[in-house]
């Protein structure tokens, strides 16, 4: 834990991007986590990825509830509006955030104490929706803040730090979420940056409800023999269906890859998600065999992580709503109020 | 032979009495009692009706009470002159409760025992099932049709003109013109048989007027729903509960026809039917947050649902607008009865210290008038604000003065900075007071890509919107929304208070719903010659006048729709106000309050108070 003021120097030859931005002015403040946290692992690839889409920060709206993992907005994006709101009801709010103003960015940060338990519905909610944003689970499968009680997703069998074993069966947010049907579902492992990257960047890419859980050890107090949720246990059992790259395409994208390997999916914007298949006949466009291929391995105690699903043309809630193209709250007086003359109409009619 | 008063002892009156119907729900009644109450309307007869119903689709009993009134008394009246009594289970209760000399207007197709009726009213039969049960075949028409034919009936009896409930028909079936001269058929059966075997049976009389003026019929949801289309609201998001729902409908109707982008086809709206009211209200505060005009409808249980988050509102400082319109209570209570009930929980709604602004609009046109001032006031004072309506005003079509818009009005959208001034405002800070008054500058996300950004959170913070737990910090926080809380006295709406035509130590304080039955009761007592000064509030936080008016009298009534007199509760709180002044006048039984109710309370505490003082005297 620390609490000092994060320098500002930096080197002066550190790379740019097309905004001219440095990857330090994607950051926030210093972290108050614990050292070898893993969401610190996971704010540093959202870092990452929206360096690396030229995302000018200031356009990305960090929503989250309560929680380690809803802390942790603070600690990248300094530029960008964060709101911290209250305990499992993270989605609500951005929902009615993407309503008001459709044009930016919205990355809701969770963990599995608040979005498993009592933010299960507003999670379920959020993604039936498809409201357009990032929504990532930070999964510990405890509860850290209050120093270590087990969360609605520690596996049944698991064990406590003190060694109590958990007897409730475990929920897993990723099948959930394709039941919800939300349009882009993927897990991933906090200490896999080259898996978590490109996803992240591919979700914020997405249009629609976009869905990561990340395996997030907690180094304090679920990182021992007997957790499911160790650093340990995920290496052991990490199960990659694909890698996935994702692209700008500024002209036509030629590669040689042997066939039914690859799998470019284009995505709302243009972007293309390029997927190689490291699972043989898994296919992310297909929910329901993701779902039962989910099922099978979990009963195996594999952790399966990647992009499990993709829906590209979801549409997101502004579409479902048919909203105008400009930002709901850039709309003023003129636009919004019928003035007197429609008031006398009804007047009339209602006599 | 049925009892029956003598001729010269039944009640007569013009254009003023009360007429009840008791149907059973479900039965096609509310659209004929409707129509009645439309055809003394149209006559330019002042008139207000009030559903009384059930929670439930069919099968259950229902009311539908209309007060005819030249004067303009549109609040419950209490009592009743004549009983449309059609529904059998209410039979005794609703032959009880009308006036000794008033009307008992029944289907006298089964005999009755005489032990049935009473000897001190009226009684006026009408074989309607046997009329309707040879003219139709179909039991829904026999069931529909009844209704129609009683109508007629009534029409004749009480000289209501034919033409007006024929041309109310044409305009209720415009878009389905097969079905209006079956109706009028069904008008004309009822009307036959008064003419022909009950000529002359009722005196009381309704009689062509130009009372109603310019005044519109409209329901107190439809108005502030359309207050919220006037007022800019652009996010709406809500969870189903009676008696609020009809807000959230009405809001989506008129954004229908005024919101709708003629070029692109799209909507300056959206509107989300949340999975609850914990939903409900964030979303209104996501929206609000990133600079939208949001607004959630509720009762009472979304209310106390949604507390954590309003207390994020407030301590965050989030312009939101909750409609509360307020049903019995506590737990699901009466779910379609009316109350004055969560004046405490709105007040002081949420965990830790919290104050919140309240608007009580006194009929339809000011909920009309508060829905849309009460975006400006939100996002000017940067606080979630309170309407406060009740079923009675948000369910019942009410007589109301026509709506009004100022053309020359623009939105007031608070301090909000643009990318324009945070070029040349270098050191923001979200939660500095740097004009004194409180009221700190904002900015949307989005902005600006180097100034502006801050963190929004319900935990403490400081100046610069950083978390801080520095007991300084969270006290100089606190006060500043305590002044500006102080602040908003200044620009809610004022009360009314209207003086007694002879100088009076006596007061009488009232709000919201309250309003017409008081007027009425007011003339009543002054014709007693009790003489009451008395102020409508308007709004929370209460203003100096509110609390002098309290100082200036002996003794103040204060009337309320609740239990526990919470408004009382709140005056005497915030005013620092000896309770031994502020008499409360209580009627929660969740039927809206009457004019008599009033008499009484007031009227009798006042003579035992008198008597009290004379016998004093004697000793």
């Amino acid at each position: 834990m620390t609490y000092i003021i994060k320098p500002k120097f930096h080197h002066p030859k550190l790379p740019t991007n097309k905004l001219g931005l440095t990857h330090r002015d994607y950051e926030g403040t210093v972290s108050t986590l614990c050292a070898g946290c893993g969401h610190d692992s996971i704010s540093a690839a959202i870092i990452q990825a929206c360096f690396e889409l030229d995302l000018p920060p200031h356009r990305v709206a960090k929503m989250s509830g309560i929680g380690c993992s809803s802390k942790t907005p603070a600690y990248f994006l300094g530029q960008g509006h964060g709101f911290n709101t209250v305990h499992g009801r993270m989605p609500s709010v951005a929902t009615g955030a993407s309503l008001a103003n459709r044009d930016l960015v919205y990355l809701g940060i969770s963990g599995d104490g608040d979005s498993a338990s009592i933010g299960l519905g507003q999670f379920a909610h959020c993604l039936r929706r498809s409201v357009n944003m990032v929504y990532i689970v930070e999964n510990n499968g405890v509860y850290g803040l209050t120093k270590g009680q087990f969360s609605a997703t520690a596996d049944a069998g698991s064990t406590s730090k003190q060694g109590v074993e958990n007897a409730d069966s475990p929920i897993d947010l990723a099948s959930m979420a394709l039941l919800m049907g939300a349009s882009f579902v993927a897990r991933s492992f906090s200490g896999d940056k080259n898996q978590l990257v490109p996803l992240i960047s591919a979700a914020i890419k997405h249009r629609g409800a976009a869905f990561i859980d990340v395996i997030s050890p907690c180094v304090a107090f679920n990182n021992h023999p007997g957790s499911t949720k160790s650093f340990d246990y995920v290496r052991e059992h990490n199960e990659a269906v694909n890698e996935l790259d994702v692209m700008i395409p500024r002209g036509e994208i030629t590669v040689d890859y042997a066939p039914g390997t690859v799998e470019d999916v284009e995505q709302h914007d243009g972007s293309i998600v390029r997927l190689r298949k490291l699972e043989e006949g898994y296919d992310a466009t297909d929910r329901l065999r993701a779902m039962s291929y989910l099922q099978e391995r979990q009963a195996q105690g594999e952790v399966v992580t990647g992009l499990l699903y993709i829906d590209p043309d979801a549409g997101d809630l502004n579409d479902r709503m048919d909203t105008v193209e400009a930002p709901l709250n850039t709309l003023g007086t003129q636009e919004l109020c019928p003035g007197s003359e429609a008031i006398e109409a009804i007047n009339a009619r209602l006599r | 032979m049925l009892p029956m008063i003598p001729e010269e002892e039944r009640t007569a009156a013009v254009n003023d009495f009360v007429v009840k119907f008791a149907n059973v729900n479900g039965s096609g009644s509310a659209s004929a009692n409707r129509l009645f109450a439309r055809s003394i309307f149209r006559m330019g007869v002042p008139t207000a009706s009030r559903n009384i119903f059930p929670s439930n689709i069919q099968g259950l009993p229902t009311w539908y009470e209309v007060r005819v009134s030249e004067a303009g008394h549109l609040g419950r009246r209490g009592g009743v002159d004549l009983m449309v009594a059609m529904n059998p289970q209410t039979w005794d209760k609703d032959i009880a409760e009308i006036d000794r000399g008033g009307y008992l207007f029944y289907d006298s197709t089964r005999p009755m025992p005489p032990s049935k009726f009473r000897d001190d009213i009226c009684i006026v039969g009408v074989p309607l099932t046997a009329i309707c049960n040879e003219r139709y075949s179909d039991p829904r028409q026999r069931q529909l049709f009844k209704n129609i034919i009683y109508v007629g009936a009534l029409a004749e009896l009480l000289g209501i003109d034919q033409s007006i409930v024929e041309e109310l028909i044409g305009e209720q079936f415009r878009s389905k013109e097969k079905l209006i001269a079956p109706n009028i058929e069904a008008l004309h059966m009822g009307r036959d048989y008064a003419v022909n075997e009950l000529a002359g049976a009722v005196n009381l009389k309704v009689r062509r007027s130009d009372a109603v003026g310019d005044r519109i019929i409209i329901e107190g949801n439809d108005a502030a729903g359309l207050g919220c289309v006037y007022g800019g609201a652009t996010v709406a998001a809500w969870y189903p509960i009676t008696p609020s729902t009809s807000l959230a409908e009405a809001f989506g109707r008129h954004c229908q026809r005024f919101r709708v982008d003629k070029e692109s086809d799209k909507n300056r709206f959206a509107i989300v039917q949340a999975e609850d009211e914990l939903s409900s209200i964030g979303m209104v505060i996501g929206a609000a947050w990133n600079g939208a005009r949001a607004f959630t409808t509720t009762s009472g249980p979304g209310i106390s649902l949604m507390q954590e988050f309003i207390g994020l509102a407030y301590f965050a400082e989030i312009p939101v607008v909750i409609f509360d319109v307020q049903r019995g209570g506590p737990s699901t209570g009466m779910p379609t009865r009316t109350q004055q009930s969560d004046i405490l929980i709105a007040a002081y709604a949420s965990h830790g210290d919290t104050k919140h602004i309240l608007l009580f609009p006194e009929d339809p046109r000011e909920a009309f008038e508060f829905a849309a001032l009460s975006f400006d006031l939100c996002e000017r004072l940067q606080t979630p604000v309170f309407v406060m309506l009740d079923l009675d005003i948000g369910m019942n079509e009410w007589l109301c003065k026509p709506l009004a818009w100022d053309d020359s009005k623009q939105f007031d959208r608070g301090k909000v900075l643009s990318a324009e001034d945070l070029e040349v405002n270098e050191k923001f800070a979200r939660y500095h007071d740097v004009d004194g008054d409180s009221i700190t500058h904002r900015t949307y996300p989005g902005t600006h890509p180097e100034r502006g950004a801050f963190f929004t959170r319900g935990t403490s913070k400081n100046r610069i919107a950083k978390y801080s737990e520095e007991g300084a910090d969270y006290v100089e926080n606190m006060q500043r929304l305590l002044r500006k809380f102080e602040s908003a006295k200044s620009i809610v709406p004022a009360p009314i208070r209207r003086n007694a035509a002879e100088p009076s130590q006596v007061g009488v304080l009232y709000y919201g719903s309250t309003a017409p039955a008081m007027s009425e009761a007011l003339v009543a007592l002054a014709e007693d010659g009790i003489h009451l000064d008395t102020m409508r509030i308007r709004a929370f936080p209460f203003s100096d006048e509110i609390i002098d008016f309290v100082l200036d009298h002996d003794q103040v009534f204060v009337v309320e729709q609740n239990r526990d007199a919470q408004l009382r509760t709140v005056l005497v709180n915030e005013g620092s106000l000896d309770p031994a002044r502020l008499i409360p006048v209580l009627h929660y039984d969740g039927t809206p309050i009457t004019a008599r109710f009033i008499i009484d309370e007031i009227g009798g505490n006042l003579r035992a108070l008198s008597g009290t003082a004379s016998r004093d005297a004697a000793e």
